[in-house]
């Protein structure tokens, strides 16, 4: 039996929405168990139980309040921020030049950039830490911004390499036709296009950064410079064993709401991109 | 050594110190509500007895996390860092050398202190901290089910399996599915440590290493008890708790699903707490023996006042710790943490007695309290406890038996030794 | 790989394309010498932030150096990777916990990538269609991704606990188990724990990556080959994954790196038991719990090779989606 044209698009529909539901139910649940038990409060904690019980507010007074998690939600914004910021900055000319130039030891530094991020990072720890003190930001968010460059720069140089690679070069041609300098062909013809996948990177570094802890926690050491994971890692209980569990999930809801709002803000950004009358030029 | 004799004479000539220069110290504090207000009343008091400044340093709770910032720290050699902290009990061999020797400004105060807890901050002969309160552990039971079977606390490990799968057995079979006999913290992490301690020492089987370094767990004593322990798993407790840490344990026990719970002393007041369900019906004893040849023992805890050895402030700091050692301070952090202090008098005090009547239960376990071997094993004891806990999970988790395993940690530590500990 | 070569070939290297002409040649000097100015910020700010540290962890690698005492240290050759002494074995590349751990990340790794690249590609492909509420569907899919690393460890140890934890009592509800599992207690079922708590947290990043690759697909291209009466799954297999093949090796290459170096979720899930320990957990043991800095870099420059080694393996591979590279 052949289906009709209609008939299919209504089974495909059908498939899309249900693994839509299906990714977004396993997505969110642990974020909508998190939200729950950060509205609980003793034995409730550890119970499994799927509807809200209890409304107890005092988890986030807490957490935010007391804690200055408020304090440190701030401060990863900036680090976040200034990171991809400065990665993106730097990353896209230089992802130009190893994407759409031919020149010696281009393919050297791609590999030496992607080497570079893949020690351990307990093991750069000790350097870093050296660096920093040397550069005298330890105990600020310089010394954050900085370490972060670490793992976000080649990160955001490769994707944008390999993005770059992707444009037809008809679009580029054109420029050089127009006697465009490399400069404008960079800021007035890739990066328009380049629009969702820099979007993307960026979000994706920016969480990155958003989310680091072990950097975090080693070169800031004052309360109000924290960021988000170390002050949720150093939430407190009455005693070293206690884990303040509502406490954390409070906090967890907390540092969860911005990145949802910043996806919200980018995400007809996210797509977009090259349609088929951009590559026509 | 220079600095606390100069220290010592500063403290002497007291009225010198109140015309010196006002030196700022700085003091690791929690972030925590309670704790802010324990670390304020030693503010004051420091400052007003003092001419000196007092700021708070924020740092991680969890041990692991605390000693690697403060390695980090000490690799530096900053000085203007952090003076003085509170160390894990575990640590004073470890980060020896980062300590400041505070054996003559402080040896006068070692009588009113638990002689286990003040002994563990001695290296070579040189006290490197100050008790600030004191932990160990504790086994928990269940008054109401005991009672409801006319048992009496346990005395040793084999009464308490019995019992523990007499009642757990009887109450299944009445509808209570889900209880257990025994929850401890059993995954392979520092507190399986504490627990293999206790359990081969209850049995006579030593401490692994002695006060001198000698290595004498592969005994048949010990092989015997950690047996018994793996015997326990999936007849009285649960094999989850092969992946348990503290809280895990505790929700089990708090929720009503055990009979007993190896813990320590936090999870008492948390499970008194009004919305528990097991509130009332908890009793505390200590450790039971193995066997009637066995005795009681508990795995030392707690936390101790130390100077960082690079400190500016020698004089200023060893003034706090001494503040921080006195009876007054530690009845206050006991009245506002509920953390029970490392000094011996402080338990007499009304006070304390009002707030805390299951304090004299406590002191009794106290005062059995066995020491990890981690000041005889200097700085390899993180690689001996983790040796331990090892050898102690493939045991209670089957892959391993116990006379097997001792001769194998044997081995082990043997090597990690060397020569000698170092 | 190659088996849409001229469609590859016509977006890839566009040089290739330009080659020929004189006047195109001196633009060529000219544009690789502004090459190098362009990555030199790049080049700088790494050098300073990576080169750096990393040459230190190679120098302390050949030290007995203490983690809280750099300065004091002896130089010790390659005692720290492997050595002889008293007709036994020492180092790292003796000790079996290290090769042990050496199996656990790579069976993890194969595993967890290779579940997160179907996964990844299913949600990337679902989120490129046309359907109301997509928004949704894209703002959902990365809560998994921004939930601090720390707090998803934790929150997975909770979901996984025996007695109480959701999965057991979702699972037993759906009547796939009888009774509960011991998740973290079994090395066996622990490891699956790690690898499940993974995926979840990491799928959203190959997905999202994935996604950015599609959107960048010319649609003239399919509207083509839907007159020629391509099957969606040979428009999938001729022009969507040729296309994608470079940002997904890249993806790819990241995602194992990652996995490579997993510490987190391991060291809170089963708190590095020998029987689940990685790799870096094993570098991490000796340089921050042990203190043995020498050792513990020693561990880490290993690690790095072996990162490195399977990067260059990927790099390879994708090297072939670039037939016009390799010629010149």
């Amino acid at each position: 039996m052949k289906l009709t044209r209609k008939q299919r698009h209504i089974g495909s529909q059908i498939w899309i929405y249900a693994a839509s539901a299906l990714a977004v139910l396993i997505c969110v649940f642990p974020l909508y168990y998190a939200i729950l038990t950060s509205l609980r409060t003793g034995q409730d904690l550890f119970l499994p139980n799927y509807l809200p019980t209890t409304f107890h507010w005092d988890n986030y007074v807490t957490s935010l309040v007391q804690n200055g998690v408020g304090r440190s939600l701030l401060n990863s914004v900036v680090v976040a921020t200034v990171t991809v910021g400065a990665c993106l900055l730097v990353s896209i000319s230089g992802a130009f030049a190893l994407a759409r130039i031919r020149f010696r030891g281009q393919k050297a530094i791609l590999f030496t950039v992607l080497c570079v991020s893949m020690f351990p990072q307990v093991a750069v720890l000790s350097g870093m830490f050296e660096l920093v003190r040397f550069l005298g930001l330890y105990d600020s968010l310089g010394a954050l911004v900085l370490s972060y460059a670490t793992f976000s720069l080649p990160f955001t140089i490769w994707v944008l390499t390999t993005f770059m690679r992707n444009i037809p070069v008809e679009l580029e041609e054109a420029a050089i036709v127009d006697g465009a300098s490399l400069w404008v062909i960079i800021t007035r013809v890739f990066a328009p296009i380049l629009g969702p996948a820099l979007v993307t990177t960026g979000l994706l570094a920016f969480i990155g950064a958003w989310n680091e802890f072990m950097f975090a926690l080693t070169f800031v050491l004052s309360t109000e410079n924290r960021t988000v994971p170390v002050a949720i890692a150093l939430l407190q209980g009455a005693s070293q064993y206690e884990l303040p569990w509502g406490a954390i999930m409070a906090a967890s809801v907390t540092v969860t709401l911005p990145i949802i709002v910043l996806v919200l803000i980018f995400q007809k950004r996210i797509v977009g991109g090259l349609t088929a009358g951009a590559v026509k030029g | 050594m220079k600095w606390s004799k100069l220290a010592l004479a500063a403290l002497i000539t007291s009225g010198a110190v109140a015309t010196a220069q006002a030196d700022t110290v700085k003091m690791e504090c929690g972030s925590g509500a309670t704790v802010r207000s324990f670390c304020d009343y030693v503010k004051a008091r420091f400052e007003a007895e003092t001419p000196h400044k007092l700021e708070f340093i924020d740092m991680p709770a969890s041990s692991d996390e605390k000693l690697s910032m403060l390695q980090q720290i000490f690799a530096t050699r900053a000085s203007n860092v952090i003076d003085v902290f509170a160390m894990d009990v575990i640590w004073p061999g470890v980060i020896d050398r980062h300590l400041l020797d505070l054996t003559d400004s402080v040896k006068d105060l070692e009588p009113a202190f638990f002689p286990s807890a003040w002994q563990n901050n001695v290296v070579n002969g040189r006290i490197k901290g100050v008790p600030s309160f004191i932990d160990a552990g504790l086994m928990f039971y269940r008054s109401d089910l005991l009672a409801k079977y006319d048992e009496k606390p346990p005395e040793t490990w084999a009464e308490l399996a019995r019992m523990a799968e007499r009642i757990q057995n009887a109450e299944r079979e009445a509808g209570h599915r889900t209880l257990h006999g025994l929850v401890f913290h059993g995954k392979a992490y520092e507190g399986l440590t504490c627990v293999a301690l206790e359990l081969i020492a209850s049995h006579g089987g030593g401490k692994f290493v002695d006060a001198d370094g000698t290595i004498t767990v592969n005994n048949p004593r010990a092989a015997e008890a950690l047996d018994a322990a793996a015997s326990w798993i999936e007849k009285i407790a649960p094999r989850g708790v092969l992946g348990y840490q503290e809280e895990e344990a505790r929700a089990v026990f708090q929720n009503g699903d055990s009979v007993f719970m190896r813990n320590w002393p936090y999870a008492y007041l948390l499970s008194q707490d009004d919305k528990s369900p097991v509130k009332g019906k908890v009793g505390i004893m200590p450790v039971p023996r193995g066997g009637e040849a066995g005795q009681h023992a508990a795995t030392l805890g707690g936390w101790q006042w130390a100077v960082n050895v690079n400190t500016k402030v020698p004089e200023a700091s060893i003034e706090l710790v001494r503040i921080l050692a006195e009876p007054e301070t530690q009845k206050r952090n006991f009245m506002l943490m509920g953390v029970p202090p490392a000094r011996t008098d402080v338990y007499q005090d009304p006070e304390v007695q009002a707030k805390g009547p299951y304090l004299n239960d406590l002191k009794v376990v106290f005062d059995a309290a066995v020491p990890r071997p981690s000041t005889p094993t200097r700085s390899q004891y993180p690689r001996v406890s983790n040796a331990i806990w090892n050898a102690t999970h493939d045991v209670l988790s089957g892959r391993s038996d116990g006379a097997r395993a001792v001769a194998e940690l044997d081995t082990r530590l043997a090597r990690i030794k060397g020569k000698d500990w170092r | 790989m190659n088996a849409e070569p001229q469609l590859s070939s016509g977006v890839a290297v566009p040089t290739g394309a330009a080659a020929g002409s004189r006047r195109k040649r001196s633009l060529q000097t000219r544009r690789s010498r502004s090459a190098w100015l362009l990555v030199a910020p790049t080049l700088i700010l790494l050098a300073g932030v990576a080169g750096w540290p990393l040459l230190r962890t190679i120098f302390y690698s050949f030290t007995d150096a203490l983690l809280d005492a750099p300065h004091e240290y002896a130089f010790v050759g390659l005692a720290n990777y492997l050595d002889f002494a008293d007709g036994e074995a020492f180092g790292v590349l003796a000790d079996p916990v290290w090769w042990r751990s050496v199996r656990n990340t790579l069976w993890f790794t194969f595993i967890s990538v290779s579940l997160e690249l179907g996964f990844g590609l299913a949600l990337a492909l679902l989120m490129n269609q046309k359907f109301r509420g997509q928004g949704l569907v894209r703002t959902a899919i990365l809560v998994p991704w921004a939930i601090p690393t720390i707090v998803t460890a934790k929150m997975f140890g909770w979901m996984f606990h025996d007695q109480y934890g959701t999965v057991n009592d979702l699972l037993m509800r759906a009547g796939i188990i009888d009774g509960p599992l011991a998740w973290i207690a079994e090395p066996g079922l622990s490891m699956w724990a790690v690898v499940i708590a993974d995926v979840w947290k990491t799928v959203p990043f190959m997905a999202l990556m994935l996604l950015a690759a599609l959107q960048m697909v010319p649609s003239d291209l399919y509207e083509a080959a839907r007159v020629d009466g391509a099957s969606a799954w040979q428009r999938f297999r001729r022009i969507t994954l040729p296309l994608i093949f470079p940002a997904m090796i890249v993806a790819l290459i990241f995602r194992t790196m990652d996995a490579l170096r997993v510490f987190d979720l391991i060291y809170v899930l089963t708190s590095n038991s020998e029987a689940t320990i990685s790799i870096s957990g094993y570098a991490r043991d000796q340089m921050v719990a042990y203190q043995e800095m020498g050792v513990g870099s020693a561990a880490s420059v290993l690690v790095f090779m072996m990162v490195a080694g399977v990067a260059a393996v990927f790099l390879s591979i994708g090297r072939m989606s670039e037939p016009k590279e390799s010629q010149s």
